[in-house]
């Protein structure tokens, strides 16, 4: 379970999250929606040692994940696809998915994960041997994702993966999330724009209002709610 | 034609060399997007370790690798106790970004005055191990001479195995990703400080074994005051410039490119013109074609 508990960051003088509390159960996948600088990237990047904390808690189980550096976290389950692309743009395809299990010094695993990628994104097999930077938006996408999932994460961080792909690839890589979540029993913390598309697929939403949380509960509920629905899915 | 050939020779060997120190270069760059000006005081601390193990021993193929360990190892501990602490504490704001380019010329001056402590007057020798006579060719001795053939098959050893490292290994992986995106490096598990320092390693090598080859090219000894590893240091750094500084095989063309045009200008123009004719390849380099001979307009390369 994924416990925080009055989670505070400043980025200098700029307070990005006041003391924000929530959990998340083993499993489940909660979206986090707000507007633009409402702090969610902040959030992510808290959560997967990137940013420090001013004041809070945060646990991953019974792990103390503030004031840990990133590849550390990742060797306690925790992948984090940044915001924007988050592949490297000079390495080839395959290259982008091994360095997510090279930490893992295991060559047997690593290319078992390999095939379960390629299983779950065949496109990304036709293009092993390309440079990242000559794939398509959706196609990086699903290459960020991969490389995660080659790390064999428990807890999985996504900022944005809908940003700038098409209506119809949105569907396939939030249907890809959801199929994830569920089969390998992932928890999931999505954070998105696309406030309905992600609620669709979320188990919890969680609405963030300018560092702080405005609304909180089950991802239908949510849905429904006159007032998130004004504020934040636009009808 | 013949005396051409000769120059050409002369300039590929050279150049080779060049490559060497451009490669040390480039990958401090790559690695901490520092220019380590600190490299050529590194190739002359090596050079000098590898000067007293070739007294101990006579050999200059024990001196040789130990040279590149030491260098190394001073290139790695550098990096962990100097620019690391430094870079972790300085910013980007205002006079700030000169600080890491000004500590590495500082730690230049450093290890010169720490050598001639040790030093003094003294030199440290590397003769060439083989013959630097040139073979004869239809009575001619030409500019091809086994020392040059050892320099440029060490050269060649090197890079196909820095390639292999690079391109085929966890560890070139590791260190290719650190330095194109060392945030998603970290994100991926990659524990960049580390890679940072065997990158720091790895340059510290190159640069070991271009000091050696360069004294036993040249005059067959060290000094601390060389002013052969002076001029070391600044073609290797035009020779990264002229391959785009980013780029190892860029770094290669570039020592080979310089080395050739260098040797040109000394056979027909006139030695005094040397320094000066880097100089203006630089500028023009940085004015005409900034990305380097083989870089593409704002892509980077492996
Ligand atoms: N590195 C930084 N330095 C200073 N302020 C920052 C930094 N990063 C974020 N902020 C500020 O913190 C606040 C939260 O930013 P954050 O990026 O977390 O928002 P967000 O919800 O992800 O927004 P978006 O939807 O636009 O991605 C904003 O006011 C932003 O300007
Ligand atoms: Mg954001």
């Amino acid at each position: 379970m994924l416990r925080i508990e009055n989670l505070t960051v400043d980025h200098g003088a700029i307070r990005a999250l006041h003391g924000v509390s929530f959990s998340v159960e083993k499993g489940q996948l909660a979206a986090v929606i707000g507007a633009n600088g409402a702090g969610k990237t902040t959030l992510l990047r808290t959560l997967s040692g990137l940013n420090k904390a001013s004041e809070g808690q945060a646990h991953w189980g019974d792990h103390n994940i503030l004031h840990s550096k990133p590849e550390k976290l990742v060797r306690h389950g925790i992948s984090h696809v940044s915001e924007g692309k988050s592949v490297i743009p000079e390495l080839t395809v395959s290259e982008n998915l091994e360095l997510g299990s090279l930490w893992r010094r295991n060559s047997k695993e690593s290319s078992q994960s390999k095939k379960e990628v390629l299983e779950l994104f065949p496109r990304l097999g036709e293009r092993l041997s390309q440079r990242a930077d000559s794939l398509s938006g959706g196609e990086r996408q699903m290459l960020a994702l991969g490389r995660s999932i080659m790390s064999k994460p428990e807890l999985l961080l996504l900022d944005e993966p809908s940003l700038g792909l098409a209506p119809l690839v949105i569907e396939q890589i939030f249907q890809a999330i959801r199929d994830l979540t569920t089969a390998k029993g992932l928890t999931v913390i999505l954070v998105e724009q696309n406030a309905m598309g992600a609620l669709k697929i979320a188990d919890i939403g969680i609405v963030l209002n300018l560092g702080s949380i405005a609304a909180i509960g089950s991802a239908a509920a949510l849905k429904d709610d006159p007032a998130v629905r004004a504020a934040y899915l636009g009808f | 034609m013949f005396e051409f050939i000769n120059t050409l020779l002369i300039g590929i060997t050279a150049g080779s060399i060049y490559s060497l120190m451009a490669i040390s270069i480039v990958l401090v760059w790559r690695s901490t997007r520092v220019i380590n000006f600190a490299a050529g005081g590194l190739a002359l601390a090596s050079s000098f370790v590898g000067a007293a193990v070739l007294e101990k021993t006579g050999s200059f193929w024990i001196a040789l690798p130990l040279a590149m360990v030491a260098g190394a190892v001073f290139s790695a501990f550098i990096e962990f106790f100097f620019l690391r602490p430094l870079l972790k504490r300085s910013g980007d704001k205002g006079a700030e970004i000169f600080l890491p380019i000004i500590a590495t010329l500082g730690l230049l001056g450093i290890i010169k005055t720490i050598l001639s402590y040790i030093y003094g007057e003294r030199i440290g020798s590397l003769p060439p191990p083989l013959s630097d006579k040139g073979f004869i060719v239809s009575g001619e001795s030409i500019a091809l001479s086994p020392m040059r053939i050892l320099i440029l098959g060490i050269v060649l050893l090197l890079m196909i195995s820095l390639t292999l490292i690079f391109q085929r290994t966890n560890l070139g992986l590791s260190l290719r990703a650190s330095s194109f995106a060392p945030e998603i490096s970290r994100l991926a598990g990659i524990r960049v400080d580390l890679i940072r320092t065997v990158g720091w390693a790895i340059s510290g090598a190159a640069g070991a074994t271009a000091g050696i080859l360069q004294t036993t090219n040249g005059s067959g000894s060290v000094a601390p005051e060389s002013f052969e590893f002076s001029l070391l240091l600044v073609f290797g750094f035009v020779a990264a410039v002229i391959g785009g500084i980013e780029s190892l095989v860029g770094a290669v063309l570039g020592g080979l490119t310089l080395g050739i045009i260098l040797a040109i200008i000394l056979m027909y123009v006139g030695g005094s013109l040397v320094f000066i004719a880097a100089f203006l390849i630089l500028i023009l380099i940085l004015l005409l074609r900034p990305q380097g001979i083989i870089g593409a307009k704002g892509g980077r390369r492996a």
